[in-house]
């Protein structure tokens, strides 16, 4: 980090500095105490979690467990799978879908570039809403609400996608390499797939995965298209399950399990993924 | 929903537009295709520009189309052709303007802003600048530990908090119990804005602080060699160096922070088999989709939702006006 060049200011010396230390240790705490809380509370059983202190551990885990996975022929696992599904699928369109309008943005000129790309961008500027009522209502005409599909189509396209590619792309396929390609006689799209795909590799990724967290986290869409459980995300499920448990408290267990379960998957992804995760490409700072 | 796209995380993902596209301006040095190939950007564009069409374009325009009529029901409203769509001009947008409910959820969220935003973007500020301490300690630990809620799914979030503010089950109240210190009632009145706000904050401030760090990392280090040696406290440093130059971020933080508030949805729809009395249409956007699915009236709720997507346009193209002014007067 570059702050290291700054140890040997006039004031020199090794000693820690405490108070942004201090500071900087109580944010981690506070942003830790949920997480740490479902961790234990998953562990306490029905009666447990009412009667016990908060962050003593219970006996409950393994039970709760097979609870969860029995609850309803194991829905549960059934709404992980889908919002893999849906994560999964909608970041790798949207990388695909992003990779060629931000390349076609960010290394052509043509009329109307900008244009499109304005409009484009004025795009995120749209409540949600506002978009996922008449999509919901347009889907249905075509018989296509409450399906799959109906999930899938509005969460490509990302217009922030498109914007980090045409920056990464502008500034990391260079111009004379693809005029060369062209001089050897390569078509268009063999230049897009064989060199400006590759070299872009670090911005597709980044794009993939803000969309996979962006589609796994999303509530909205889901609440508003999905009426049939079998095909919810696990984000809608654990909310019905809550609704549920307001005059069951019985199912509060399960859900304290199953945000647990839940958080795990992008909490680790998070973690093995973090060196990858270009988080200056993330404020638009690309340096070529 | 300020679960994905709206997390101000979501949004502020294009928070760097201003800056970015002149870096891309600048960078983009158009190769230049003879003949055999200038449709090619065409081509590639194909995808982006028939998903925005059919799921924004299109959406848009319905919306629009449904917020100028209402349906007309003839006779009992029975039978085949006794429900039609007629015209109905401006009359559904008059109504959104004297509709009390939709006024009520706009200055909710207002309400819940004025907690959030500066909370939320002082504290990212905050952990920032400690971050870009020099001979801070455990900074790698707490840049992730802070960044971690990022991961957390907005509604998830907002349950595992609707848990802790439960007396029976939240670490706070045995605290406050041992203490013997009153115990509030989280899930009533003004708390309720509270409770909300601390789910957001602890949602969004990682994602914030990671961007102003961002552009703190940018700074050159001489810049700060030449402060020490004429004696300025790491303190000043932060204060009469740092922040000034961070500003941009921190609006254009902003300006995506307050898009995000005007659509929060998930922490009060969470909160709310947990609680009493929250009305269905607390937010704007509760409002909406109570009104399209709750009450049938997709009309309506199409002219409210455009109302919104108006008011967010002002309030943004009014934002980045004063962001740029920020901006150039830094550079000048």
């Amino acid at each position: 980090m570059t702050p290291l060049t700054l140890t040997a200011g006039p004031k020199g010396g090794r000693r820690t500095a405490w108070v942004p230390t201090l500071v900087l240790l109580l944010g981690a705490l506070y942003c830790l105490i949920p997480i740490a809380w479902v961790v234990v509370a998953a562990t306490k059983d029905r009666s447990e979690l009412f009667s016990t202190f908060t962050f003593a551990p219970g006996s409950g885990f393994f039970r709760n467990l097979s609870d969860l996975t029995a609850y309803r022929d194991g829905i549960f696992w059934r709404w992980m799978a889908n919002s893999a599904f849906y994560a999964g699928l909608g970041a790798l369109l949207s990388a695909a879908v992003s990779a060629a309008g931000g390349y076609a943005l960010g290394r052509f000129a043509f009329r109307g570039r900008e244009a499109v790309f304005k409009m484009i961008l004025a795009g995120v500027l749209v409540p949600s809403i506002v978009l996922a009522v008449p999509q919901y209502l347009l889907l249905s005409k075509l018989g296509m609400a409450d399906s799959y599909l109906a999930m899938l189509l509005p969460s490509i396209l990302s217009p922030y996608g498109v914007y980090l590619v045409r920056i990464y792309a502008a500034a990391s396929v260079p111009a004379e390499l693809m005029e060369a390609a062209r001089m050897d006689g390569a078509s268009e799209w063999r230049i897009f797939s064989r060199i400006a795909v590759p070299m872009m590799m670090p911005g597709l990724i980044t794009v993939f995965l803000f969309q996979f967290v962006g589609i796994w986290n999303n509530f909205l869409l889901p609440y508003v298209m999905l009426a049939d459980d079998e095909k919810f995300p696990i984000t809608l499920g654990l909310y019905t399950l809550l609704a549920q448990g307001a005059s069951q408290p019985a199912l509060y267990t399960l859900v304290i399990t199953g945000c647990l379960l839940a958080v795990l998957p992008l909490i680790g992804l998070f973690l093995v993924i973090q060196r990858f995760w270009s988080l200056d490409l993330l404020s638009g700072s690309v340096k070529a | 929903m300020t679960s994905a796209p709206l997390k101000g995380a979501g949004l502020v993902e294009a928070g760097p537009l201003a800056d970015g596209t002149g870096t891309a301006a600048q960078t983009v040095r158009p190769s230049r295709p003879r003949r055999r190939g200038r449709s090619a950007p065409y081509w590639f564009l194909v995808p982006t520009l028939t998903l925005f069409a059919a799921f924004t374009v299109v959406p848009i325009g319905y919306a629009i189309w449904l917020s100028l009529h209402r349906v007309q029901v003839k006779g009992i409203g029975l039978g085949k052709g006794a429900r039609q769509q007629v015209w109905n001009g401006l009359g559904n947008y008059t109504d959104v303007l004297k509709d009390s409910e939709f006024g009520h959820s706009v200055l909710r969220a207002f309400g819940y802003g004025l907690i959030v935003i500066p909370t939320m973007l002082g504290l990212a500020l905050l952990f920032a600048l400690m971050l870009d301490t020099p001979r801070a300690r455990s900074a790698p630990f707490a840049r992730l530990a802070i960044f971690l809620p990022y991961a957390v799914p907005g509604i998830i979030a907002a349950l595992m908090w609707g848990f802790l503010y439960l007396p029976d089950v939240s670490p706070f109240y045995y605290l406050l119990d041992k203490l013997g210190l009153p115990q509030p009632d989280l899930f009533d009145g003004g708390n309720l804005y509270l409770s909300f706000a601390n789910i957001a904050v602890w949602g969004g401030t990682g994602f914030n602080m990671i961007v102003i760090y961002t552009a703190l990392r940018a700074i050159p280090p001489d810049i700060y060699e030449a402060a020490r040696i004429d004696g300025a406290s790491d303190l000043k440093i932060a204060l009469r160096i740092k922040v000034p130059i961070v500003l941009p971020s921190l609006v254009l933080t902003f300006f995506f922070s307050v898009i995000a508030t005007l659509q929060v949805f998930t922490e009060p729809m969470a909160l709310k088999p947990l609680t009493n009395g929250l009305p269905s249409s607390w937010s704007p956007l509760m409002a909406i989709y109570d009104k399209a699915f709750l009450q049938s009236d997709i009309y309506g709720a199409s002219a409210t939702a455009v109302v919104l997507a108006l008011a967010t346009f002002v309030l943004s193209f009014t934002l980045l006006r004063i962001s740029d002014r920020y901006t150039r007067e830094d550079r000048a």
